[in-house]
């Protein structure tokens, strides 16, 4: 069903864990869909320096959190923010039909977390912006 | 190491198997329909085939229909009654648990202007005869309630269903795909009227199944040709597969017992290592009443595919939920119907063990998966929320 990147990608994936007090965090997802998907972002002068995910879910959400993180890694928020579920499925060369809204997952995930960075850069509170994610 | 804990899934052919069945593809291979010797040789391997299920069931051999598998025979079953006693009535009976053979033939009969009631069950998985009692009506024609479940191995209480079932003048199928081949079943004492069996899972060959319908049972044809099978079930009959179902069921008969407590041994073994060693699980079906060969495990915090795979990458090979459902998205059927929630319904595994499994194996599979669960678990943020985490899903 996977094909070799995608397996490697879930087998081996880089980035798990979670940025301490990070710049940006995005949570998306539900655990009664089978998915859920937490990214935390370091970013420095707008340019994003370290991404790290947590997620619940299937070999396809495992290896596109791997993936999305590899590629928003270096990327300006403005090129992140262009970053679309077809290229990170590109990427991995792609993904069987049925399991394409997983890499939507990813790509929600890091707008929503530099949705966060910008709030937090704007003075707005923290507690704001995490009600959003109740 | 390679292991395989799938046999809820298939089995593997028995060697015995096989070589009963390897004449009939180049010598006997004549069309047992056929009037000249070359037919009358594979006509005869065919009657011995049926003579042998037809004592194992307790049934007359002319009550016992070849089919292409369990999921021909539950289609034929439920359509073909209640397609033939549609002037009686438009109701049919089947239990929220059934394996898809039964629950889709079900929605297409619903689609064509049936009803259909799906019984619950109780949270190990256990169909009540008062939910029947309460559901069936006048015009219910056919009630079919499975003997042991796919997935959770919980055992049904047939022979109460079925009495109930005949008490309101309705017939009873039961798919017994998955319990033939640890329980006997003799079709007198079961008291149904139309039973599947499956030879792939008592390790014969894919491709041969068996519809019993008790003499005197009306139904309509599912697949219509030839006049094979008495001119109930079309087609050219593939004779070494029945040779091979019949040599796998009557192997089976021998040292069942034995057989079975030796595969419930290596189930307890995992059950209670699975229980001592990884936290957050939860077993899944009735431990009084089961066939004893599955345990079913949910892992919460984690996701079945992702344990399935590493198990895989291994050499283990398992189930999540329902190997029939791997393509589609949504969780087992069975499970949510036994109120698991959905959320952890996804972190469900099967494993179902069979007679070529050691102990060691067992070992192997509980020490592999112990490092999966947790390596899952230092992945998902689910797993970080338990542990006390500070944002919210």
């Amino acid at each position: 069903m996977y094909n070799q990147k995608v397996l490697e990608a879930f087998a081996h994936p880089q980035n798990v864990g979670e940025i301490e007090n990070p710049d940006g965090e995005g949570t998306v997802g539900n655990a009664t869909c089978g998915d859920i998907m937490r990214i935390t972002l370091r970013i420095e002068n707008d340019v994003i320096t370290d991404a790290k995910f947590q997620t619940f879910g299937c070999a396809a959400a495992i290896a596109t959190s791997s993936t999305a993180t590899q590629m928003v890694i270096g990327m300006t928020v403005d090129e992140a923010l262009k970053l679309t579920n077809a290229r990170v499925v590109e990427e991995l060369e792609g993904l069987p039909p049925q399991k394409i809204h997983c890499s939507v997952l990813a790509e929600e995930a890091i707008k929503k977390a530099i949705e966060d960075y910008r709030a937090k850069k704007e003075n707005k509170t923290i507690d704001k912006s995490k009600i959003e994610y109740v | 190491m390679k292991v395989y804990a799938d046999h809820a899934a298939t089995t593997p052919c028995d060697e015995r198997v096989v070589q009963a069945m390897l004449p009939y593809f180049t010598e006997g291979y004549g069309n047992a329909n056929s009037l000249h010797a070359f037919g009358r040789d594979a006509a005869k391997a065919l009657a011995d085939a049926r003579d042998t299920v037809a004592k194992i069931l307790g049934c007359h051999p002319n009550e016992i229909y070849f089919t292409s598998g369990g999921t021909e025979a539950d289609n034929w079953a439920l359509k073909g009654v209640a397609l033939h006693k549609r002037s009686k009535g438009n109701h049919v009976i089947i239990s929220s648990i059934e394996h898809h053979a039964i629950l889709t033939p079900a929605e297409w009969l619903e689609q064509n202007g049936f009803r259909v009631t799906r019984l619950p069950v109780d949270s190990t998985g256990i169909v009540h005869p008062e939910a029947l009692e309460e559901a069936i009506d006048d015009e219910t024609t056919i009630v079919s309630v499975m003997y042991a479940n796919n997935e959770v191995g919980t055992i049904q209480p047939v022979k109460e269903l079925a009495e109930i079932a005949h008490k309101h003048g309705a017939l009873f199928h039961t798919d017994c795909v998955q319990a033939i081949p640890y329980m006997n079943i003799n079709v007198e004492e079961l008291g149904a009227d139309l039973v599947t069996i499956s030879g792939h899972k008592i390790y014969g060959p894919k491709g041969s199944g068996v519809l019993y319908i008790r003499n005197g049972v009306k139904l309509d044809k599912l697949i219509c040709g030839g006049g094979q099978e008495r001119s109930q079930r079309a087609g050219t009959v593939n004779v070494p597969a029945m040779v091979g179902l019949a040599k796998a069921l009557e192997l089976s008969r021998v040292d069942l017992d034995e057989t079975n407590k030796y595969i419930a041994s290596l189930r307890d073994h995992f059950e209670q290592r699975v229980e001592a060693e990884i936290p957050y699980i939860r077993q899944n079906g009735n431990k009084q009443h089961r066939v004893p060969s599955v345990a079913n495990y949910s892992f919460e915090f984690v996701e079945g595919e992702g344990i399935l795979m590493l198990l895989d990458f291994n050499g283990i090979a398992v189930s999540s939920g329902s190997a029939c459902s791997s393509g589609s998205l949504d969780p087992s059927h069975v499970l949510l119907a036994m109120g698991v929630p959905i959320e952890v319904s996804h972190g469900s595994i099967r494993f179902s063990f069979g007679k070529h499994n050691t102990m060691q194996e067992v070992d192997y599979i509980v020490n592999t998966l112990k490092q999966i669960i947790s390596r899952l678990r230092s992945m998902s943020p689910l797993f970080d929320l338990k542990k006390g985490g500070t944002y919210n899903v």
